[in-house]
């Protein structure tokens, strides 16, 4: 008998002996928990509660309901353009609702329900109690959804913008588009940069400092360095659409020229600044949702990702040329070829980690033995569709190409190809996926996969014939058409095909509510899969896990020993989570996370004064800073105790992290 | 009349070939230089294009054919899948990388190539110079010459002679607008406080239609041209004409309608050469009875779409800058007779 087996033995006695006080410790231990963790309640508890699953979840809620929305606006554009010479919408009308919709589905669909799955699932997934900074991320909710009530107020009351949702001056200038319409499209735009540059600064912090011990850089699951991708992207990208929508509303509101060209300024300036953000938001975008597919796949074909290190790289160059290719949008203006030619190297760059990517899922998925549900049919979808997207986007990328195809419908079907296949299918893969984790119910199997060959059929039906009606000569954003151009068959298919896309959404609409009363119990891990969130309850307790859990692989669950430790001494009396390092997630901290507030709403108030009120006089500005001083002063003030000095000062660095072995909460 | 039916003709029989599969407004019909190059990189992306899209799915498809009907939960999960295997995807997923990359540069050649040839000649391609102005929501075209008395001005229809290189140099005076006719060239952009310069060749005589392609607000989608490529003699004889000024008026009808221009709301935005009125807000009338369409390529150049488009544009393009005319029937009546007459 060996030492070894000596101190099993021993170990093994120890247990034994304590495992009725471990119980009650652990009941006790659960209850400070819930109380420490408990979320406020009541109608000043919906404007305080920082809960980040709470926080995500209205966040999912409110994006979708402007996906909603922006779905409606499409199919009214659908019913114009469905025959030539329709009188359905007037030109004014239809200029309006074609903006609303763009800027509905990049501004305030797309990217906040990116986000909000990054703010729900990525404290899970690296095993922290809370996201790093609750308080801002309440802030960027209020933020956001404030600027979202702003444009739909003005397009309600007939004041929506009418000049693209990317507004290009002169058009957008104050001469060519008087009235607020435009001041009102570019506040919003200021609204959702704040409140997306809030959530890449929590999803960074979370991921960077707040990881479970031993998950190492190269342990983050794919799902998260695909979300800190995106976060870093929209740091840089944000800025620059802050200045061009800056000097647009500056132009508007106190005349300066920035853009004019009679007083020296220059229009194609605003397209510079506009698409150094505008391209970025296309990875923005479209990046989260590769964080989405690498999860399902590896959780259905059971095994390990194929070419971890290969996928980080790609996700990271992907954010890297992502850029360097903004000039493609703009090669009709005047840019000598060889400087194109620059951009068109570049834009054909990109697909190259994108490939590897698609190659390394289908190395992952070949062989494996396969039962296809629903979240794994919409990333089969997503294949089928983003690949073909992808590929006119290489189309795109080529200069002489791209000048007869640009500004046509051809653009408008590459541009849904990538997004609605890039990002949409990914993301009803991820309803379906985490919607158990969220809800504790399953989405029924049989209604999901009507879903998705209705948007999938439907899809293929509204887009594809644009490709042609694009390379046939109809420009974008046109109200209607000539009986002549012959345009008109091509229209009435994606029409129909519109109206059963729209009937796929609402099926998945019923299965939610169907399924949040009725649908089957998930239990905690459904799936079978790897990734922490799945160590937990579904939905998990508002302190997400018991004990925080200690990474042993890339895979945690799937490689988590019998005797994996967990971490202990964490207080279960105050908010407290783990700090640890960014390399190597060793121990530095226990850190003491801020709680309810009612600051941050009362600060995005502050900014909404600012720049609503700013769009009548620039006397907002300043009542609106002075505003927001006051709340911020005020939420810096009354924060919980920083009295947590860090471990190494005071030498606790080994208590608080040191994982306790004889501590197992999997045999109480 | 006579001529106005064969107008009419002509417009049928156009409208026919617009919407049968050839098209006068389609990328991949070409009828010039540019276009064919375009429309040979077009042909070359797609194919390849479409042979990678069938064989990544048919990959995809065959990673699918080991199926289960167990739940996920029920297989055990391979976190050391074997080296060998593992080695061999390697090797795949590396090939089909360099593959891809390959590829890309055979696109990136074809392209530079495709888009040198078509913007190196620009230097010698001086056949004919005209400068195209985009306004919201029509077209102002000026025929440059070095003979001043050869300069002139009309809107929204471009004669050009078959075979020779027209270069064009875009301006706007509003918004940016796009120049766009697919079947000679691919887009340039008309931006205010800038030139740009595009050329195209038409290679046989026909008619082709253009459309502003940047969204450039209330009445874009009805901002339309034509190109109407003829022989060199029979362009010659149709400038020839466009340089005089405008013809007086013959009849009493005519002359009454000459009036009514000079003394209503016509006037204060319209030139026609030769008469009193010269202002160049809107397009230039001198000769817009040898047009065959008004209204940006909106409406049939009749009787009838005149008249109305006097009386109320807004009702065909709703927004545009012309007010509606309160004029008496008698008087459109002579306005419309002296208008057509304008040859």
């Amino acid at each position: 008998m060996s030492h070894e087996e000596a101190q099993k033995a021993q170990k093994a006695v120890r247990i034994e002996i304590d495992r009725d006080e471990l119980e009650a410790t652990m009941r006790r231990e659960k209850e400070e928990l819930e109380r420490t963790w408990a979320r406020p309640t009541g109608l000043l508890g919906w404007f305080t509660d920082t809960d980040h699953k709470a926080i995500a979840k209205r966040y999912i809620v409110t994006a979708f309901i402007f996906f909603i929305f922006g779905g409606i606006e499409a199919a009214l554009m659908r019913i114009q353009l469905m025959r030539p010479d329709n009188h359905f919408l007037s030109p004014d009308k239809y200029n309006q609702i074609f903006t609303v919709h763009g800027t509905t589905m990049m501004f305030l669909f797309a990217v906040p329900i990116m986000t909000a799955l990054g703010i729900y699932l990525v404290p899970l997934m690296v095993g922290a109690r809370d996201v790093a900074f609750p308080r801002v991320n309440l802030f960027g909710y209020f933020v956001y959804l404030i600027g979202g009530i702003l444009l739909y107020t003005s397009f309600i009351l007939n004041t929506g913008p009418d000049a693209g949702w990317f507004a290009y001056v002169p058009l957008s200038g104050p001469a060519f588009s008087p009235g607020k319409r435009v001041d009102v499209w570019a506040q919003m735009i200021t609204f959702t940069e704040i409140s997306a540059l809030a959530g890449a600064i929590v999803v960074i912090g979370t991921a960077f400092k707040m990881r479970a011990p031993g998950m190492t850089l190269n342990r983050i699951p794919l799902f998260v360095w695909a979300q800190v991708v995106t976060s870093f992207m929209i740091i840089f990208a944000m800025p620059s659409v802050m200045l061009a929508s800056g000097f647009l509303a500056s132009d508007r509101l106190i005349d300066t020229h920035f853009f004019n060209p009679a007083e020296g300024g220059d229009a194609i300036l605003y397209q510079h600044l506009f698409w150094f953000f505008g391209h970025p938001e296309v990875y923005i975008i479209f990046i989260p949702a590769l964080g989405f597919i690498s999860p399902i796949i590896v959780a259905f074909s059971r095994r390990k990702i194929f070419g971890y290190v290969a996928m980080v790289l790609s996700l990271i160059s992907t954010a890297f040329i992502g850029f360097g290719l903004w000039v493609h949008h703009m090669f009709a203006t005047p840019i000598p070829q060889m400087g194109q030619s620059l951009f068109t190297a570049a834009s054909m760059i990109i697909a190259i980690p994108s490939g590897v990517q698609i190659f390394c899922w289908i190395a992952t998925l070949w062989g494996s033995k396969l039962n296809i549900k629903t979240p794994l049919l919409f990333v089969l979808g997503f294949f089928a569709i983003f690949i073909l997207g992808g590929l006119t986007g290489v189309m795109l990328a080529s200069v002489p190409l791209d000048l007869q195809i640009h500004d046509t419908f051809f653009v408008v079907a590459h541009l849904h190809y990538v997004l609605i296949g890039g990002s949409v299918f990914p993301l009803f893969g991820g309803f379906y996926y985490w919607f158990p984790k969220w809800t504790g119910r399953m989405l029924s199997e049989w209604a999901g996969r009507l879903n998705f060959w209705l948007m999938f059929i439907g899809f293929n039906l509204v887009f594809f014939p644009m490709h042609k009606l694009g390379l046939n000569g109809m420009p974008r954003r046109v109200y209607t058409y000539l009986p002549e151009t012959g345009w008109g068959t091509l229209n009435l298919v994606a029409s129909i095909g519109a109206f059963i896309l729209a009937t796929g959404v609402l099926v998945f609409i019923i299965n939610v509510i169907w399924a949040r009363y009725a649908g089957a119990v998930a239990g905690d891990n459904p799936w079978g899969a790897d990734s922490l969130e799945w160590a937990t309850t579904s939905p998990p307790p508002n302190y997400n896990f018991h004990n925080l859990p200690v990474v042993q692989g890339r895979y945690p669950i799937w490689q988590a020993t019998a005797d994996a430790p967990v971490v202990r001494g964490l207080s279960t009396t105050k908010r407290e989570t783990l700090v640890t390092s960014v390399m190597d997630a060793q121990p530095e901290l226990r850190f003491e996370i801020p709680g309810p507030s009612i600051w941050p709403v009362l600060v995005s108030l502050s900014a909404a004064v600012m720049f609503i009120a700013g769009i009548f006089t620039p006397w907002a500005i300043l009542i609106g800073a002075i505003l927001a001083g006051i709340a911020l002063t005020c939420w810096f003030f009354g924060d919980p105790n920083y009295e947590n000095k860090t471990a190494r000062e005071t030498g606790e660095r080994s208590e608080p992290a040191m994982p306790a072995p004889e501590l197992r909460p999997k045999e109480v | 009349m006579i001529e106005t039916r064969n107008t009419i003709l002509k417009i049928c029989a156009l409208a026919l070939c617009c919407s049968s599969c050839g098209g006068i407004h389609n990328a991949l019909n070409p009828t010039g230089p540019q276009a064919q190059n375009l429309s040979r990189l077009w042909w070359l992306f797609f194919i390849v294009c479409s042979v990678v899209f069938v064989i990544v799915m048919i990959a995809l498809l065959l990673s699918l054919r080991n199926r289960t009907t167990e739940p996920p939960v029920a297989l055990p999960p391979l976190v050391e899948p074997p080296r060998e295997q593992e080695r061999k995807r390697r090797n795949v997923v590396i090939s089909s990388i360099t593959i891809t990359v390959i590829i890309l540069f055979v696109f990136l050649i074809a392209s530079y190539s495709a888009g040198r040839s078509m913007t190196a000649e620009l230097a010698h391609k001086n056949g004919l110079n005209i400068e195209l102005t985009g306004h919201q929501w029509w077209w102002e075209v000026r025929y440059n010459d070095v003979d001043a008395s050869n300069i002139f001005t009309t809107a929204n229809e471009i004669h050009v002679p078959v075979g020779v290189p027209v270069t064009f140099s875009l301006k706007a005076a509003d918004v940016i607008h796009s120049f766009w006719v697919p079947n000679l060239a691919g887009k340039k952009d008309l931006i205010p406080g800038k030139i740009n310069t595009i050329w195209l060749q038409a290679d046989k005589p026909g008619v082709y239609r253009g459309q502003c392609a940047e969204y450039c607000g209330f009445q874009h989608a009805r901002m339309a041209l034509w190109i109407v490529a003829e022989p060199q003699e029979q362009f010659n004889a149709w400038r020839q004409n466009q340089t005089q000024t405008s013809v007086t008026p013959a009849s009493d009808s005519q002359k009454r309608g000459q009036q009514v221009f000079l003394t209503s709301t016509c006037v204060m935005c319209h030139a026609i050469n030769g008469t009193p009125a010269g202002s160049n807000i809107g397009p230039n009338l001198t000769h817009v009875g040898s047009r065959n369409m008004i209204a940006a390529a909106t409406l049939v150049n009749t009787r009838d779409h005149l008249a109305q488009w006097i009386k109320d544009s807004q009702q065909f393009k709703p927004g545009n800058r012309m007010p509606q005319n309160n004029l008496s029937d008698a008087d459109l009546q002579s306005l419309v007779d002296y208008l057509q007459s304008l040859k």
